[in-house]
């Protein structure tokens, strides 16, 4: 049976971060940030291509390459970059100016002022250790505040989450 | 007339409701925050975030593609 500190914070949300381009860094933290306005003890945990949006200085960029469903708007219509144009060099930079000068026109957060906001509602963040491993971070790399852990780390605290994510 | 007033103007999903969960800390208990926005998602999201926080939706209306919403903070 398990005890009464294992029970379901039915006002509880757990997100696991694995995506760390400009366009999927979005839904984790409108989602964190929002629920935690609402009430909710919110856990982040940044693993594999999410732990870079922990990072002090963020450098967020977008490819069109492969993605058949970014329809940028253009000219009164949609277009699709065509893989071959998207695969020349200096298209990725060009698309993620472009999609950041959209995001600012339409008053959408930077995902800079997305992570301050969830740093100030106390969000729970924590860095994957095996990540930081892998891919040679240090802590000393990510902001302040967060914290480094496990799988086991996450399933602790999922297990007495109400809402689980994987994004 | 509002305790407070926040204008949101302007701002996207999620910021208006974000940025009214800070400014209700600055109203008294009981007191009235009121919301400016042009975000047209921020009609459901603020009945949204009311049903689930408790702080009351008194009203809300629109004008010239102003939402205006009148949240009430729990005496």
């Amino acid at each position: 049976m398990p005890d009464a500190s294992n029970a379901i914070n039915p006002h509880s949300m757990t997100i696991i971060v694995t995506k760390g381009s400009l366009d999927w860094a979005y839904p984790p933290f409108i989602l964190g940030t929002t629920a935690a306005a609402m009430g909710h003890d919110v856990t982040m945990f940044f693993t594999f291509y999410g732990l870079p949006l922990l990072l002090k200085k963020l450098d967020l960029k977008v490819t069109p390459l492969g993605n058949a469903a970014m329809k940028m708007p253009m000219m009164g219509g949609h277009m699709v970059m065509p893989n071959l144009v998207a695969a020349v060099p200096g298209v990725d930079a060009m698309a993620s100016k472009m999609m950041k000068n959209m995001i600012k026109k339409k008053g959408v957060a930077s995902i800079e002022e997305l992570r301050e906001l969830a740093v100030e509602a106390d969000i729970r963040m924590i860095g994957c250790q095996m990540t930081m491993d892998l891919f040679e971070y240090s802590k000393d790399d990510m902001i302040d505040g967060i914290e480094i852990g496990g799988a086991a780390t996450y399933i602790e605290v999922a297990g007495k989450s109400h809402i689980n994510l994987f994004i | 007339m509002a305790d407070k007033v926040l204008d949101a103007k302007g701002l996207n999903c999620p910021l208006p409701i974000l940025k009214a969960k800070k400014a209700l800390k600055d109203v008294p208990d009981g007191g009235t925050l009121e919301v400016l926005a042009t975000d047209p998602g921020s009609v459901a999201d603020f009945q949204a975030f009311a049903r689930s926080t408790g702080n009351e939706l008194v009203e809300h209306s629109e004008n010239g593609g102003v939402y205006r919403f009148l949240l009430r903070k729990p005496g």
